[in-house]
């Protein structure tokens, strides 16, 4: 068992040293200092104080990182329309498949979309696995997840990858469980290491905290992607890869759950796709204050969103929100007003091409991100240059 | 029926910091609450009982402080508390946390239905809830927007999907991840409060599970590893405007101009 031990005769000041812990694991008891099971093993106390605590290493067991080769896409679709988040995962597979010379294998799984697959083909792919069945025809976990395992014994990828969608979500952790292995979710910056360890990078512990994560022992490597954090290569009509038909045995396809009914909603603009986005942040007072902030987005054609604590009032729709708990985002421009720029709100909007932040507090954590930061009152700057876009329309 | 919902505690402020220079994490006080997303999964296990008179078990792993949100569960009407407490538990990741809540719901017993909420704020990874299912080998169903009916073989459901939604019937056992528009959750009650003070919470270590390979638990049952953590990186080109509001606007204005999103279109 790995563990961290404590040399108590050099813990003295158990005050200062129980500081150390982010996570508040240490404890002070009459037996001496204690770690409890709060524990992260993030090894800070050890880097701190190397001399009062060590960490205990531990054996397990390796996989033959050799018999794992591949990147593998899910492709995530309804109705045989492809996510965009596929695209964008073969292109960042393409990327990460040349350094160690694999090849990018993509899986698509469902009913009569045979016909759509050889678009990951276009965008670069070498190969597109499909399972084309009745009993696929809408999303069930179970066979679901049983089509996946077979894709992975057939062909042992080291990585796969999956967008972080409703169904990405479901499925992934589902099947990394049943390979008992790693699955590090909402990744924004992927790499990869000559031995094919994938370098997995998040942010974590629900603070303004980055966590660089490894599988180093375990294959095959599942990373889950939001939409927009990777862009798609430009697609090729010329295209090299293959498209091979897959079956699976009907009997491992059955399930518990039975799809009734599925209704459309109604169709609207979702601020993934916006390419202008005006964000509104804890700085709006009062409801009727959203006036400017809807003002400056007619007249520029933007959408708007907020962050989570102006979602909670109610001002604005849940699906407008930005960040971990939210969406993520990738427009040309983003302007937020008012907004603070917690890590879990800027892990959704970092990748704007283009950053403007307005903010009464000079020391507001947005400015770090923002390309251009305004020291200002949204009160006032907002009225103010509502009237000069009007004024300049005219 | 029995009901399983599986709750966390989570740090009640997100403002953990990495110390640039010194690369210590800060973190302002150390008070910790439960994980919101948590309550919609209590309530509408409650929302069951109120129509069949299902047991409600609570299930949470950590420290013993974590009885503090068990205890908060009680205040709300669920009727047992259950512990995962030992230190071969820690630094569990998503995998070894789901393998050991497998664990204890299988020594709590029969669960029909298990509910978890929809992710934690901490983690935000929503992963736990399916790799539970996979692990007591029962389907699950996530975003779950609405429960239609409670049956007596099965429980009818609304899935919610970006563009639409899915109505499911799902046979018992299962376990299902509710979304935070599903109900309105009660507050803690203060005659339940003062009903349940001295309420047993059951504490299972790994000595009470069926499997006790310790090997499959905490750090060592984890086969991700955090290999560093760092402050994130912020941007390189960036500017910083002050003065007035009139100056700034202005500034704006022509900003905007510039890169063509307002006026010449």
């Amino acid at each position: 068992m790995p563990m961290i031990k404590i040399y108590q005769s050099k813990a003295q000041n158990h005050d200062e040293l129980i500081k150390l812990c982010p996570f508040a694991a240490i404890e002070s008891s009459d037996n001496g200092l204690l770690i409890n099971s709060a524990c992260k093993m993030c090894k800070i106390c050890v880097k701190k104080e190397p001399e009062i605590f060590e960490f205990i290493e531990f054996e397990q067991v390796e996989v033959n990182k050799d018999l794992w080769h591949g990147i593998a896409v899910y492709i995530d679709h309804v109705e045989g329309d492809i996510h965009p988040v596929s695209f964008e995962l073969i292109g960042k597979a393409k990327e990460l498949a040349a350094k160690v010379n694999h090849p990018v294998v993509c899986l698509m799984v469902g009913h009569n979309i045979k016909g759509q697959a050889y678009k990951a083909l276009e965008y670069g792919a070498d190969e597109v696995f499909v399972y084309d069945k009745k009993e696929l025809e809408h999303f069930k976990i179970e066979p679901y997840t049983a089509v996946l395992e077979d894709f992975i014994n057939k062909t042992k990828p080291s990585v796969v990858l999956v967008g972080g969608t409703t169904i990405g979500r479901s499925l992934a952790p589902r099947a990394a469980a049943r390979f008992r292995t790693g699955l590090t979710a909402d990744c924004t910056i992927l790499d990869i290491q000559e031995n094919t360890d994938l370098d997995q990078i998040r942010p974590a512990f629900g603070g303004n905290i980055m966590a660089h994560i490894n599988t180093p022992k375990h294959r095959p490597q599942f990373a889950t992607v939001r939409y927009k954090i990777f862009s798609a290569p430009e697609k090729s009509k010329d295209y090299q890869g293959k498209l091979t038909e897959c079956d699976i045995c009907s009997s491992k396809l059955e399930s518990n759950i039975e799809v009734l009914e599925i209704r459309k909603k109604a169709k609207e603009v979702s601020i993934e796709d916006a390419e202008v986005i005006i964000v509104a942040g804890r700085a709006i007072k009062k409801q009727e204050d959203m006036d400017m902030i809807y003002k400056l987005a007619d007249s520029i054609g933007a959408q708007v969103a907020g962050t989570r604590s102006l979602i909670e009032t109610g001002w604005i729709d849940p699906k407008r929100q930005i960040g971990l708990s939210g969406r993520t985002v990738k427009p040309e421009l983003i302007i937020t007003c008012g907004v603070s720029g917690a890590i879990q709100f800027v892990a959704g909007m970092n990748n704007s091409a283009f950053i403007v932040a307005i903010n009464s507090d000079k020391n507001a954590p947005i400015f770090k991100h923002a390309h251009v930061g305004i020291v200002g009152d949204i009160y006032e700057v907002l009225p103010q240059l509502n009237a000069k876009i009007q004024e300049a329309a005219k | 029926m029995n009901i399983t919902v599986c709750i966390k505690q989570v740090p009640g402020t997100s403002e953990v910091e990495v110390d640039e220079k010194t690369g210590v994490l800060k973190r302002e006080g150390v008070d910790s609450k439960m994980n919101p997303f948590d309550l919609f999964a209590i309530e509408s296990a409650l929302r069951i009982k109120a129509q069949n008179n299902a047991v409600i078990n609570i299930l949470s792993m950590g420290p013993p402080q974590t009885m503090e949100i068990i205890k908060e569960s009680f205040m709300m009407g669920a009727d047992n508390g259950f512990l995962l407490s030992d230190m071969r538990f820690a630094g569990a990741d998503v995998l070894a946390t789901a393998y050991a809540l497998s664990q204890g719901i299988r020594k709590i017993g029969d669960s029909d239905l298990i509910i978890c909420g929809k992710q934690t704020t901490d983690g935000d990874t929503a992963q736990v809830g399916p790799e539970i299912a996979e692990f007591l080998n029962i389907p699950h169903v996530t975003n779950v927007r609405k429960i239609i009916e409670i049956g007596e073989n099965d429980i009818s459901l609304e899935m919610d999907l970006p563009h639409s939604v899915e109505v499911v019937k799902v046979k018992y056992p299962c376990l299902i991840t509710v979304e935070k528009d599903i109900n309105q959750p009660r507050l803690p009650s203060f005659k339940l409060k003062l009903a349940t003070s001295d309420k047993e919470i059951t504490v299972f270590s790994l000595d009470d599970f069926e499997d006790q390979n310790e090997n499959n638990y905490g750090l060592a049952g984890s086969p991700t590893q955090v290999w560093k953590i760092f402050p994130p990186e912020s941007n390189n080109t960036h500017e910083l405007w002050e003065g007035d509001a009139a100056h700034l606007s202005a500034k704006l204005h022509e900003c905007l101009t510039k890169m063509k999103f307002t006026g010449g279109e």
